[in-house]
């Protein structure tokens, strides 16, 4: 009897464990998904800002043009831990300057390193899983014209069982979805869902998290508690915002409210990179954010 | 207008006073500091407004609004702006604690302010261009303080 119950238990076992072996596996992108595809510096560096790389890693406190240079070391802590971005510049031995096309792309939409390792999502990989491939190889042309530099990579900060690359692969199979979370019906909203569900990731720190870490859609871009432990992202909804498109967009361009404070915090950052997108991409993200119920 | 502005600065703290014995709580240095802030945001409101077109340009009232702007920059500001009054030592602050461990930081960003808003003033009233030349630098200088030294919302 006893016996009987091991061996289900084993056999359990075994097809737990290659459950978990099968979705744990990392995905990537081939080289002949991307063939067919020809790149263009010029349109990724639109990407580039809108998708907010530098604001991560770029060095702490860079300005203007040390924005482009991508050596990483900003360190953000989390309740799972800190994690420090690495060097994403076009140096061959600290930097990605080495990397094949489809290499960056999966990293980029799968959250897959070359090694074949899973990310973790610190880095939003969640979000530009909905980026296009031509976008994405638009992005890897264009940071390949950005400066190298020779920072080493630091180490993460995260304790077991966090820290075990695979286990992550269990998160993606729960949280990375390449649903959309807003309807949108016509070409403006769409271009808005796009910028803000996918290149801008601003659910990330604008939606409230569950205990594993998953953004709650149920409660999308409501606000959500500082992951530094300190203070509060504010929500962003029509009902909480209370603004009209034009104080969006404006906000979006200068950083200025309609009551004329200035964006603090973490936002400044994805400000200056809005700044640089086109009117009607701002527009299309107020459009967006007052479509949200 | 040196007068009219310490009038209005007055009354701002005297209502952040009254908002105090109210009993919101928080602390004095906090509420006046944040008093002198309601009164930048006020006048580059109102030059804003006027730069983006959703009031008609006023020479004399641009001229007025920058003119103020400028005197507020100008203010020591060190009474309110006392060491031990950072985000997390005291109730609706939002100062972070490196104002006072980077004081050169602090210092440079004050200058900045003065310096974007002189030179605003000195043109508000050349015309709407003029304006809305001028009041970039005043506005990236709000900007800049708060990326550097103003903590995330309590
Ligand atoms: C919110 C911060 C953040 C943003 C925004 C961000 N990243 Fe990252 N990125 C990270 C972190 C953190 C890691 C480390 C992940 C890990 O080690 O598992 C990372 C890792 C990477 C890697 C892997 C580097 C290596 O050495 O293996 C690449 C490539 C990368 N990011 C590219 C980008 C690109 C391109 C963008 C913009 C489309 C971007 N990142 C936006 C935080 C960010
Ligand atoms: C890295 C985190 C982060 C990301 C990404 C982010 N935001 Fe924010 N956002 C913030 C924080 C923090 C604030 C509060 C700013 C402040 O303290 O003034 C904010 C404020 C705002 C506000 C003003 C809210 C108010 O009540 O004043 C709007 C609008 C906004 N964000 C829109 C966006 C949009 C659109 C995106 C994506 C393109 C985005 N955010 C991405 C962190 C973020
Ligand atoms: C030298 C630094 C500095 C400059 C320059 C500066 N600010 Fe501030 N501001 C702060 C800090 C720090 C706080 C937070 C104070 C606190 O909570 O204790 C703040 C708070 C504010 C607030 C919030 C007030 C409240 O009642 O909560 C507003 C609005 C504001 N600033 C507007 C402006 C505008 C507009 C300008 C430019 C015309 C400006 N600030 C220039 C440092 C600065």
């Amino acid at each position: 009897m006893l016996g009987r119950i091991f061996r289900w238990g084993v056999f359990l076992t075994l097809i737990g464990l290659g459950v978990y072996w099968f979705i744990t596996i990392p995905k990537t992108v081939s080289d002949e998904q991307l063939a067919g595809l020809s790149s263009s510096s010029e349109d990724g560096e639109q990407v580039f800002h809108a998708a907010g790389c530098a604001s991560c890693h770029a060095a702490e406190k860079a300005e203007g043009d040390a924005k482009l240079v991508l050596a990483g070391g900003q360190r953000f802590p989390s309740p799972f831990g800190t994690f420090v971005a690495p060097n994403i510049s076009t140096d061959t031995s600290h930097g990605i300057g080495g990397w094949t096309q489809a290499e960056f792309v999966s990293a980029v939409v799968q959250g897959t390193s070359p090694e074949g390792q899973h990310y973790f999502p610190a880095f939003p990989y969640s979000s530009y899983a909905k980026m296009t491939l031509q976008d994405a190889v638009n992005l890897h042309a264009y940071m390949q014209t950005l400066p190298s530099d020779a920072t080493p990579n630091a180490q993460h900060d995260v304790a077991f069982p966090f820290n075990i690359r695979r286990n992550i692969g269990g998160w993606k199979f729960l949280f990375l979805s390449e649903d959309w979370v807003s309807d949108a019906n016509t070409p403006e909203l769409e271009r808005g869902r796009y910028l803000v569900e996918a290149l801008g990731h601003c659910a990330e720190c604008h939606t409230p998290r569950n205990a594993l870490g998953g953004l709650d859609r149920a409660r999308w871009m409501q606000g959500a508690a500082d992951p530094s432990g300190k203070g509060r992202i504010p929500g962003i909804t029509p009902a909480q915002l209370g603004w009209v498109a034009a104080d969006i967009a404006e906000y979006l361009k200068s950083g200025f409210t309609p009551e004329f404070d200035t964006a603090g915090g973490h936002m400044v950052a994805v400000v200056e990179n809005t700044a640089k997108l086109p009117p009607e991409d701002r527009a299309a993200i107020a459009a967006y954010l007052l479509a949200l119920p | 207008m040196r007068r009219s502005l310490i009038a209005l600065t007055a009354f701002a703290l005297a209502t952040g006073t009254v908002a105090l014995a109210g009993g919101h709580g928080g602390n004095p240095a906090v509420k006046a500091r944040n008093a002198h802030m309601s009164l930048y945001s006020f006048n580059l409101g109102l030059l804003g407004d006027m730069a983006k077109g959703t009031i008609d340009y006023d020479a004399a009232k641009a001229t007025e609004a920058a003119s103020d702007l400028a005197a507020l920059a100008a203010f020591t500001q060190s009474s309110y702006w006392v060491e031990g009054t950072a985000q997390g030592d005291v109730d609706g602050s939002r100062a972070k604690a490196e104002i006072w461990s980077d004081a050169a930081g602090w210092a440079e960003k004050m200058e900045l302010m003065k310096t974007g808003s002189a030179s605003l003033a000195a043109v508000a009233g050349n015309g709407l261009e003029a304006l809305q030349g001028g009041i970039g630098d005043a506005g990236a200088a709000c900007g800049a303080c708060h990326k550097a030294y103003r903590g995330p919302r309590n």
